[in-house]
């Protein structure tokens, strides 16, 4: 039996379909409608939406878990400390990973594959273990300040774990690579030419810089933010282990709402708000992405 | 204050005619990359307001020596200098050059405008300003009501004159254009050089035109520079390398020629003899070489300079500049004819005869019995 084209597209295209379809939108239907419902003693813990009572259908929507999120400060401010988290780290990260881009982009042929090896060289340990090996570098009796004492910088240990500059630190380290990787791979395609040409036209080096690969390698850099911001907005094992005890970051809240709390319909909830927040980037982005084809053609 | 202020300098300033005829002067200049000579020994004038064509194939060095004009490579050793000027360690954002380049090099995230007018802008110029000498240039390339457009959404074509306008817009001591018509499809070449020309001529400004295409360096170049192997091998007009080439080289590449080993074996009054086996008689050149003696030289005619015909000339001496053989191969190209003759000596000659007239009567033929014969001006004796 042949396949027609037709039939083979379909079949290309329906695998990828299917798998959304099972494994993201029917997962965030049940978690929207679980964040309609109202939190009960029982399994599964919430009211149901539809049920049969006195032989007719009953539906019974509740806003309780979303206002809930806004009348109790906590959760308003873990998402403002989680985005301003998320913002500082993303920034930090296209800061300390735009040059390494552009140096690799820059870097002889033969040199550039070992340079890209040793930025996803650390994918090869377990992500955990290394915030684990933080905490070791960045507590009291730790590797830094261990060395800052016996240098005689300073006199007593400096409190690093268990701040914001460890999460960022935290943050940094891990999603730098996710930074650089789409950076690099924009960068690595300018036409070495056009700079030339710019400097030919009376262009300094910063001045062509700013003027020629700054705006070619803005889609490099949109996809580098959101691959960065998006993943640290709703970041758990880092702050976790790393951050503050006083201020909770979403992901962390929406954990405890889940597993200590077991209130079901106000996790959802918070999860329901973290998409939203979400969702205006990636737009945001696409809408880049799709001028960004139109000019390329 | 006791300071005193320097007297200044007098600026030496040399007669105009001498500054113009060597308003870039290249003097030995070479470039190596690790062992391997780019550019090796070359020196050159040129002049104000003429179309320098350099010409050679690929790695003959011509495009290292343009890029060395440009600033974007150091000169190993020698020295450059425009208009008096020495460009030694002059960055490429302080020359008074521009260039075209190859690929245009447009940026493709700005409009024809921004693209014309990005160089008069790093000399902070008022905006007005900008924009009216960007009008101007852009009328002179016939590029009004394009300026909004971005790169994408041109033509070649049109590509190829922002790309001049870009590169002329600041009026440049000398322009540097990187095979400015390798892009082009044929027929849009053909016009696109003699507009340049004419650009050329309102503007005044000096031109180096790097190509490897011969006939895009001869409608276009005052003067040719032959380039081989990073050297320059002869300089001058096109009628001068076509008709007086120096060397084999420079007669093969320029045009297509036959070219024949010999010996001398009269060099008088009369011109010069050259016995040669592969043709099959003697050679008298009118011109030549004074003093040549013995073997080693080699005799080059061009296709079009020599006759084929069914019969020998009766006037023709006998066995001097006339030969004869058969023909092997006939090419109908419409405006000529090449026509491939097997001398009885066995090597193989390329005769070109302009289709004068439609429809000839009895047109020669394959393997048709023909004689060769040429003027004795038509030979050009080389040694190297």
């Amino acid at each position: 039996m042949r396949f027609s084209q037709a039939t083979g597209r379909r079949l290309i295209s329906g695998v990828p379909t299917l798998w959304l379809l099972v494994l993201f939108l029917i997962p965030f239907v049940i978690v929207f409608r679980i964040s309609f419902s109202e939190v009960r003693l029982a399994i599964p813990p919430y009211t149901p939406l539809f049920s049969w009572r006195h032989g007719a259908l009953h539906f019974e929507a509740h806003w309780s878990a979303y206002s809930f999120l806004f009348t109790d400060p906590l959760y308003v401010s873990s998402y403002l400390y989680s985005l301003k988290v998320a913002a500082v780290s993303t920034l930090c990260c296209l800061l300390i990973g735009y040059p390494m881009a552009y140096a690799i982009a820059h870097a002889r042929p033969a040199t550039r594959p070992l340079l890209l090896m040793l930025i996803v060289l650390p994918f090869w340990t377990s992500f955990l273990l290394r915030v684990y090996a933080w905490i070791g570098l960045l507590k009291n009796n730790g590797l830094i300040n261990n060395a800052l004492l016996y240098l005689g910088v300073i006199h007593e240990p400096l409190a690093l774990l268990q701040t914001d500059f460890a999460v960022y630190i935290g943050i940094v380290y891990s999603y730098l690579p996710f930074m650089i990787l789409p950076l690099y791979s924009n960068l690595e395609k300018h036409d070495a030419a056009l700079l030339e040409a710019a400097a030919d036209l009376g262009a300094r080096p910063l001045r062509a810089f700013l003027a020629v690969t700054l705006p070619q390698s803005l889609p490099g850099i949109a996809a580098g933010s959101l691959l960065v911001f998006i993943p640290a907005v709703g970041e758990y094992v880092i702050p976790t282990l790393l951050g503050r005890t006083d201020q909770l970051m979403i992901g962390r809240v929406l954990s405890d709402e889940f597993f200590e709390n077991r209130d079901w319909p106000v996790a959802s909830a918070v999860a329901i708000v973290i998409l939203l927040l979400l969702v205006l980037p990636i737009l945001l982005f696409q809408r880049v992405e799709r001028r960004q084809l139109e000019s390329a053609q | 204050m006791s300071t005193e202020a320097p007297a200044p300098a007098p600026v030496p300033r040399p007669a105009a005619s001498a500054a113009d005829s060597a308003y870039v002067r290249i003097s030995d200049v070479s470039k190596k990359f690790g062992d391997f000579s780019a550019v090796d020994h070359v020196s050159l004038d040129i002049r104000r307001g003429e179309i320098f064509c350099l010409l050679g194939g690929s790695g003959s060095g011509k495009t290292t020596l343009l890029r060395m004009l440009a600033g974007f490579e150091t000169p190993t050793t020698g020295t450059i200098e425009i208009d008096g000027q020495r460009l030694n360690g002059v960055p490429p954002y302080e020359r008074p050059v521009n260039m075209m380049f190859q690929s245009y090099a447009l940026f493709p995230h700005m409009s024809v405008e921004r693209n014309v007018g990005f160089g008069l802008e790093q000399e902070h110029l008022g905006r007005d300003a900008v924009r009216r000498q960007v009008g101007e240039i852009l009328e002179i390339v016939k590029m009004s009501g394009y300026g909004a457009r971005k790169p994408h959404q041109l033509s070649g074509g049109q590509r190829q004159r922002v790309a001049l306008a870009r590169a002329l817009v600041k009026r440049p001591k000398l322009l540097l254009l990187d095979e400015p018509l390798a892009a082009l499809d044929r027929k849009l070449r053909e016009h696109t050089q003699f507009e340049l020309l004419n650009i050329q001529q309102r503007l005044g400004v000096t031109f180096i035109v790097v190509t490897h295409d011969q006939e895009e360096a001869m409608t276009l170049g005052t003067r040719l520079g032959v380039m081989n192997q990073g050297r320059i091998v002869q300089v001058g007009t096109p009628a001068d390398i076509y008709e007086s080439p120096a060397t084999r080289f420079v007669a093969d590449f320029i045009g297509s020629v036959n070219m024949f080993a010999g010996e001398v074996c009269e060099n008088g009054a009369a011109g010069l003899c050259i016995r040669s086996a592969d043709l099959g008689c003697t050679v008298r050149a009118a011109r030549a070489p004074a003093g040549l003696s013995g073997a080693g030289v080699w005799t080059a005619i061009r296709p079009e300079k020599i006759q084929i015909a069914r019969e020998a000339h009766p006037g023709e001496a006998a066995g001097e500049n006339l030969t004869r053989g058969t023909v092997s191969e006939i090419a109908y190209m419409g405006d000529m004819s090449i026509y491939l003759v097997r001398l009885d000596s066995g090597s193989m000659v390329r005769v070109t005869l302009p289709n004068v007239r439609r429809g000839t009567e009895r047109p020669i033929a394959r393997e048709e019995r023909v004689w060769l014969s040429w003027h004795g001006s038509s030979p050009v004796v080389l040694t190297e």
